[in-house]
């Protein structure tokens, strides 16, 4: 791949996901966007309802240059399935069949359906955006929101600090599907990602990306800073980037030194009422997280 | 940049005209995004180097490569969330504030 | 196995008959999860596949509700897509019977017509399919296995054609037809093709005219979508009947369109049934002749799109009719029966009508059953509809007293 690498130098210029109405600074349609150039033109895409089947598909207004379909929501990985199908039975060869699905797309309503996509072995790629709650439908709590976040259904009061569960960890549970190809990026890191896409795009059967994606609406973020909160998350150890290959974990970056989780954390409105206390439990969940992936992963 | 051209998009006055069922043409764009905006990128082409970061990180996907090797922002998309500004290693793009009364 | 390059008789279950008219029609992806009483499609289905005399994808879905979605995801891509299912797989679904209908994707699905829970039952009533009557989704109920596999061949036919591309449901009670063997007539493959061209339309993804499917709209658009669905249910009546026509001349058989009647040109009482107690049926109303009661069948064969004007023409003339309702919509009546009624309601001449609710959760109706329908229908009073719901809606063998 590496000879081939699609960087920002060489990439395509045509862009697939114009026009559309996600608000200022989404992370969500960076990581669309930047899918759509490696994957190019015979490119099949389904989006379940979610921020990017809502902006994108308002009629008359037609934000996707590729074929794209809006899925159920629940039904996001076996409609992916029955496009890969329909394709193979009509001859249509070299075709890329995608899946972008939010955090709560993926982890909660779709799960059962992705599970199914990637047990069978199918040729589809599915890309899942994270932006750690139900932002479509008004921030509301997801599988995938880390704890301590304010929501509107996870309030923080005095009882309460926000969301009390952890993330769910979805990508070493698509892992565990042996799946050809898994991994994780965030919009803060852009060229990984793309290394990432690239490598999606050329493996046989399944394959799955987890990207961190910013939302500056749902956080209480300035729109500007949507990826370097996004590389921060990174440097913080609060998102991590990782490949699952050959049944085998690979941690692509491993910070000498986190950013300080509670600088980071305070920037955005959904942890701004975080006590010390909250912020030492989200501190303790990441370092027994990293003790482990650095123990056992490469 | 390569993109698809603004259509003008009047409703249909026959039910005939409508798309069978809810299927259109890919890219079929029919308004703007420019009035979201309240400061607009303004880039300084004598200091872009052309590393194409801002090009790479625009959410809206409406920086382009110039020929002379530098980038263009297409105002009719742009929504003005300042993230090309923001992470410009060379500080070359300024957000200024849209007139109102233009 | 069979050999579909001649005439072949074969002794078979509906579920079997059902399988041999998807392979007669050339589905490329075939998705479905196993549920009673439909499974024996689904095995059949895979096994040709596995032998090859089934040129499809199978794909093996986690759900119903996955079943539908990739049988969308194959539609929107061009391919003609099948799928079966029965009961609670139908309701876990039915976000997709909407999606698919809204979409225009002409899915051809078996539904095995099964109660449903709770409490739980495996065994057949219309309860499951009723409760889907407003997907919009064309609805056939079949009466025996000949018919499964002829409409089979028809469902996509009718489901493709330009003006209706609308998915179609072939509907089977549960054992009664799913698991009884007939001797079935096996059309010719190559007459099949002659009759079913290859699913060929513009509505769909390709690299050659990049589209966006499944959009949304706002109010100023939506309503003129769901009047194009209306149309093309409304227009699909014509199809049908043409399909029908067609299919008899290359096939030497036909089921006369949207329904079929026994015996209703001079009968004075008539019973609406649907599925396959419309056997049953005619053997009463053979019965009841020989007494010298004027009876008929009027065998209700679409729910969807309804053929108001048939029921109309056929009901108007009788002193009384009844309809046979295998579902009950609580707190009314049977679903058939508000049809009807509606159907009738415009007529000069509106006979008196009741309505016997039976077979619910697999309840047999028997013969005598019928017959005694015949004689509560000869008795209707003229003011059935003084006392309401009371006196016109009664369930049928119910195997215990009701009347406290």
């Amino acid at each position: 791949m590496s000879s081939n690498r699609i960087t920002v130098k060489n990439m395509t210029d045509k862009e697939y996901f114009l026009g559309h109405k996600a608000c200022a600074g989404c992370g969500g349609s960076l990581a669309v966007r930047l899918a759509l150039k490696v994957f190019g033109d015979r490119t099949f895409a389904a989006l379940p309802a979610g921020c990017m089947s809502a902006v994108g598909f308002i009629y008359p207004q037609m934000a996707f240059l590729n074929n794209a379909i809006i899925s159920t929501f629940p039904g996001t990985g076996s409609m992916l399935s029955g496009m890969r199908a329909g394709l193979d039975a009509l001859g249509v060869k070299d075709a890329h069949v995608v899946g972008f699905a939010g955090d709560g797309g993926t982890a909660d309503i779709g799960l059962q359906a992705l599970s199914g996509a990637i047990d069978r072995r199918e040729k589809i790629i599915y890309i899942c955006y994270d932006n750690e709650a139900y932002m479509n439908t008004g921030v509301q709590k997801s599988g995938l929101t880390p704890y301590g976040a304010r929501t509107t259904t996870s309030p923080a009061g005095n009882n309460l600090p926000g969301s009390v569960m952890q993330k769910k960890n979805l990508f070493e549970i698509v892992a565990a599907h042996d799946i050809a190809y898994a991994a994780t990026a965030s919009v803060g890191y852009p060229q990984d990602y793309l290394n990432k896409l690239s490598k999606a795009a050329a493996v046989e059967g399944t394959s799955y990306i987890h990207i961190y994606a910013t939302c500056p609406t749902g956080w209480g973020t300035p729109t500007e800073t949507s990826v370097s909160l996004a590389k921060e998350a990174v440097d913080s150890g609060l998102w991590y980037l990782a490949e699952y290959e050959d049944g085998a974990f690979t941690l692509n970056r491993k910070p000498k030194e986190f950013f300080p989780v509670k600088e980071h954390l305070l920037k955005q409105g959904r942890f701004k009422h975080l006590k010390d206390s909250d912020i030492k439990v989200i501190e303790e969940a990441r370092d027994k997280k990293w003790k482990r992936m650095l123990e056992k992963w490469n | 940049m390569d993109k698809p051209e603004l259509k003008d998009f009047t409703k249909p006055e026959s039910i005939r005209d409508y798309p069978v069922g809810p299927s259109f043409y890919g890219g079929h764009l029919v308004s703007v995004n420019s009035g979201w905006r309240t400061f607009r990128p303004v880039v300084a082409l004598d200091t872009c180097t052309g590393c194409f970061r801002c090009y790479l990180v625009c959410p809206d996907g409406v920086i382009a490569k110039t020929e002379a090797g530098k980038v263009a922002v297409d105002y009719d998309f742009c929504k003005g969330c300042g993230v090309c500004a923001h992470e410009c290693p060379f500080s070359a793009i300024d957000m200024v504030k849209e007139d109102i009364s233009e | 196995m069979i050999d579909t390059r001649k005439n072949e008789s074969v002794f078979v279950s509906g579920d079997e008959a059902v399988a041999l008219g998807v392979r007669l029609s050339r589905p490329q992806v075939i998705s479905a999860y196993p549920i009673t009483p439909q499974t024996i499609v689904v095995e059949r289905l895979s096994e040709m596949v596995e032998d090859g005399s089934l040129d499809a994808k199978y794909i093996h879905v986690e759900s119903e509700h996955s079943a539908m979605s990739a049988a969308m995801g194959a539609s929107s891509v061009g391919a003609r897509a099948f799928t079966a299912t029965s009961s609670q797989g139908l309701l876990y679904m039915a976000e997709g019977l909407h999606y698919a209908s809204g979409g225009r994707m002409p899915i051809v699905m078996m539904n095995a017509n099964r109660s449903l829970a709770l409490p739980w039952s495996i065994f057949g009533d219309h309860r499951d399919s009723m409760s889907m009557l407003d997907s919009g989704w064309i609805q056939v109920y079949v009466e025996d296995a000949q018919e499964a596999l002829d409409m089979t061949i028809q469902a996509y036919r009718i489901a493709e054609d330009p003006s209706v591309l609308t998915p179609f449901m072939i509907n089977l009670d549960g054992f009664i037809l799913t698991h009884t063997y007939e001797l079935v007539e096996v059309p010719r493959q190559k007459e099949v093709d002659s009759y079913l061209p290859p699913f060929s339309t513009p509505n769909k993804m390709s690299l050659e005219t990049p589209k966006s499917m499944g959009f949304s709209t706002s109010p100023a658009d939506n309503m003129e979508f769901k009047y194009q669905q209306h149309k093309a249910m409304m227009d699909s009546m014509e199809v049908i009947k043409k399909a029908d026509k067609e299919f008899s001349e290359m096939f030497g058989r036909s089921y006369h369109g949207l329904v079929d009647c026994y015996q209703c040109d001079d009968a004075e009482y008539i019973l609406v049934t649907a599925g396959s107690v419309t056997g049953t049926a005619r053997v009463a109303v053979d019965t009841m002749r020989i007494k010298g009661i004027k009876a008929g069948v009027l065998k209700l064969r679409f729910m969807r799109p309804f053929p108001e004007q048939e029921i109309r023409n056929i009901l108007s003339g009788a002193v009384s009719y009844g309809v046979l309702d295998k579902d009950i919509s609580f707190g009314y009546e049977g679903t058939m029966f508000t049809n009807v009624n509606s159907a009738l309601s415009g007529s000069k001449n509106f006979p008196r009508g009741m309505n016997f609710v039976g077979g619910l959760g697999g309840r047999d109706i028997s013969v005598q059953d019928i017959e005694e329908m015949f004689i509560a229908l000869q008795k209707c009073p003229d003011n059935a509809y003084g006392d309401y719901i009371k006196s016109r809606v009664s369930f049928v063998n119910m195997g215990v007293n009701i009347n406290e």
